[in-house]
């Protein structure tokens, strides 16, 4: 056993509105900068359509993930390592800006500057590629709350695949339509294929907290990580020439803070904990043979931070004692392990990832309600789930590799909490039965139901800081000799990025700083129930 | 001028390129990458790239073959002059033609794709002229000397080229080199002193490593970014 920590995240469907919060918060605090007009670390998906970048899980085409060999061996779909030295001058796979959207800005200078006329002068949309009008026709979202379903919606990957082996139940007849969101970052997976892609060996998995990065010094540009990934959340910054992605706001998780998404999310639908996982088991469990089997392969590489042999092997692999007590605590292994309402989105690139997603009841709910019948009543639910207007083959296209138990069994465990609470609500003696049918006991349906509708910010986020786990370190080095910050390559004092003789920021060897509130004033405002201190 | 060109010059180009090198490993790794600009066109890139790269890899060899492997080691073999005049006239065209039309085609899409061109510095205007110089200037001085068995640069040049690395150059065997030659070498020397300081510096970090290497790469964290800011001393000025 060679147990390892993860910081892993949950998001409950159920709750997203599609109000894409998160992801202009993050492009505020992260891709505000030039070269990253088109990069979105999180984005807000609407399902169906097509995703971003267009048509990104369809890996016939991109051949992201890895897929097994003849031999059942993992191998990387885009070629292994020969291959992609041999193909590095360029790679064929490589989305283009076309993919994503081309991005523009207006001419905005036109409205004060035109000269007097008969017509109202008009911002004319620039292209920032190459500076020159341009005429817009495709940007992040434009499919957005099903626009377009009829022409685009039948270009998602997954409901291609739904078809083939569901024959029509997917439909985009206007009263018919179903939809919902699926919020994306970075999966931070446990098998990354970015990683295991990148020929430089820039990218790399931090041990402590399984945190995907680039190291921006050590990248050369060679983008086969933007392929490797099938979630294409690896993006070339087309300016300075390297790949940037989501770094799970590691600045802010080290001191105990969520990530900019999870803070701003206004549903409140996000979840950030610790997984304890076995690295020795994650390749066997990635190259199970069945695509499947792939969740509960996934579910077994997990490990019960419960268990004494855990813990004492925890604590000889150095993990420390207060993440021990936060993977306890973690909301992310209760919903992934214990309840089970949790699903990866999708297993079958064998990437392990680690963003999990519990699957949307409302909309069943809702269907209900419309046909007369109780929505909220468990026995019509659980008949309801089978004829979902969110058809549950497509939900297991995404979440199980089409494997439709598992949607099933975390559907029914949300719908038989949504009856069993209505009962108490009511004041009626809960039917045991319904808890039962699920394998719930009514105490566990209960903090189920705690965790997925009331929990508080400190329960929703239980993020271990990385400092306090090295405080023996610090303890004994009180007085360090230099300033923390001031080391080669570090954030230091960044000022505005500025073109250098090779391109952006060349010639200067730190970032734009993005700024931090202090982080503890912040804490404190969010977390407080007193007015006058918030 | 004999000794300056040809007994200066190389070590001029080479202290230039180790310094350059040794600059930007220390101060601009962020900057050391092929500023690829495929994301904005495909197409092209995916055909003129290879062609010109596995063609320069080829014309590289050669330059190698030619300069470092003594004539007497091939007479040694029983490869005659004849036969490796052909040898080098055949496989030095070949590779030859194959990086010109490589970087003719990424000229072409570097000027007629406006994105790219937007993104082409003037640096990289400057490096495209010494690199189209000393191809096209090569190819020249090979093909206007095919008669018999051409210009045999092996009993001038790569001596010469030989002897820079003994630190004492025969400057004199290369005063009677015809004028083409002559030029391509300089270029020749110019571009090497250019490689830094160029995006050709994408050239030393071809990555083999990745051979060897286990696919997932695990790194800690480095412990110096944890912990707080320790306190300024006093007396330090204001606003430092």
């Amino acid at each position: 056993m060679r147990p390892m920590a993860q910081i892993a995240m949950v998001m409950n469907l159920d709750k997203c509105i599609g109000c894409h919060t998160c992801s202009v918060t993050c492009k505020q605090a992260w891709t505000n900068r030039r070269g990253m007009e088109y990069v979105w670390f999180n984005n807000v998906e609407t399902r169906p359509g097509q995703g971003y970048p267009r048509r990104y899980e369809d890996q016939e085409t991109w051949r992201g993930g890895w897929q097994l060999n003849r031999r059942g061996a993992l191998k990387l779909r885009a070629g292994g390592r020969l291959h992609k030295l041999a193909g590095i001058f360029s790679n064929p796979k490589l989305p283009e800006i076309k993919d994503y959207y081309e991005p523009w800005t207006y001419d905005y200078k036109n409205l004060t500057d035109a000269p007097l006329g008969d017509d109202y002068p008009v911002a004319r949309p620039v292209s920032q590629l190459d500076g020159k009008p341009m005429k817009i026709e495709w940007s992040a979202n434009w499919d957005d709350d099903l626009a377009g379903a009829p022409a685009y919606g039948d270009l998602d990957p997954m409901v291609e695949r739904t078809r083939r082996q569901a024959s029509d139940k997917v439909k985009f007849e206007y009263e018919q339509t179903f939809m919902f969101y699926l919020p994306r970052i970075c999966e931070h997976c446990l098998n990354p294929s970015c990683v295991a892609s990148c020929p430089s060996g820039a990218m790399y998995k931090r041990a402590e907290d399984g945190i995907v990065l680039v190291d921006q010094d050590r990248c050369r540009g060679w983008r086969m990580c933007v392929t490797g990934c099938p979630y294409k959340k690896v993006y070339f910054n087309h300016r300075t020439g390297k790949a940037e992605k989501c770094t799970l706001c590691y600045p802010r998780i080290e001191v105990g803070l969520p990530t900019v998404c999870s803070e701003t999310c206004v549903g409140r639908l996000r979840y950030l904990g610790v997984v304890l996982y076995d690295a020795d088991k994650v390749t066997a469990a990635a190259s199970v043979h069945d695509e499947k089997q792939l969740y509960e392969a996934q579910l077994g590489v997990f490990l019960d931070p419960e268990d004494p042999e855990v813990r004492r092997a925890c604590e000889e692999a150095g993990i420390p004692y207060d993440w021990l007590e936060a993977a306890r605590r973690s909301p992310v292994r209760a919903l992934i392990s214990t309840y089970r309402v949790a699903l990866p989105l999708h297993p079958e690139y064998r990437t392990m990832p680690m963003v999990w997603y519990i699957p949307p009841l409302s909309p069943v709910v809702d269907a209900l309600a419309e046909t007369g019948h109780d929505g909220e009543d468990a026995a019509n639910l659980f008949g309801a789930i089978d004829t979902l207007r969110i058809p549950l083959e497509y939900l297991a296209e995404l979440f199980t590799a089409g494997d439709t138990g598992p949607v099933r069994a975390a559907l029914e465990r949300l719908a038989a909490m949504r009856s069993h609470m209505r009962a108490l609500n009511l004041g009626e003696e809960p039917d045991r039965g319904v808890a039962a049918a699920v394998g719930m006991e009514p105490d566990g349906v209960e903090a189920m139901y705690r965790l997925l509708a009331i929990a508080k910010y400190e329960e929703r986020y239980v993020i271990p800081t990385a400092a306090v786990g090295d405080a023996r370190r610090l303890e004994e080095s009180a007085l360090p000799e230099g300033c923390s910050l001031d080391y080669e390559g570090g954030p230091g004092m960044g000022g505005e990025g500025r073109d250098g003789p090779f391109g952006r920021d060349s010639g200067h060897r730190r970032l734009p700083l993005v700024t931090l509130e202090s982080f503890h004033a912040l804490r404190r405002r969010q977390t407080s129930d007193d007015g006058r201190e918030a | 001028m004999t000794t300056l060109l040809w007994g200066a010059l190389p070590y001029i180009a080479f202290a230039l390129l180790v310094a350059g090198l040794i600059w930007r490993h220390r101060y601009d790794k962020f900057g050391w990458t092929s500023r690829s600009s495929q994301i904005y066109e495909s197409k092209l890139l995916n055909i003129a790239s290879p062609v010109f790269h596995y063609g320069i890899l080829f014309v590289l060899a050669g330059h190698l073959i030619g300069l470092f492997v003594p004539e007497s080691w091939t007479n040694a073999t029983g490869i005659g002059e004849h036969t490796y005049h052909l040898f080098s006239l055949y496989g030095g065209t070949f590779a030859g033609v194959l990086t010109v039309c490589g970087i003719a085609l990424l000229i072409y899409r570097r000027r007629t794709r406006a994105p790219v061109l937007r993104a082409t510095t003037v640096n990289d205007k400057v490096m495209y002229v010494v690199l189209v110089a000393a191809i096209v200037l090569g190819m020249t001085a090979k093909l206007t000397h095919v008669s018999d068995d051409g210009y045999n640069y092996r009993a001038t040049i790569a001596p010469w080229a030989r002897s820079l690395f003994t630190l004492s150059p025969r400057t004199d065997l290369m005063t009677n080199v015809p004028v083409l030659y002559q030029i391509h070498a300089v270029i020749g020397m110019l571009l090497i002193a250019f490689v830094p300081y160029s995006r050709l510096v994408h050239m030393f970090s071809a990555p083999l490593q990745y051979l060897f290497r286990p696919y997932v790469v695990y790194r800690t964290r480095d412990p110096r970014q944890l912990g707080p800011r320790p306190e300024r001393r006093g007396w330090e000025r204001a606003g430092s």
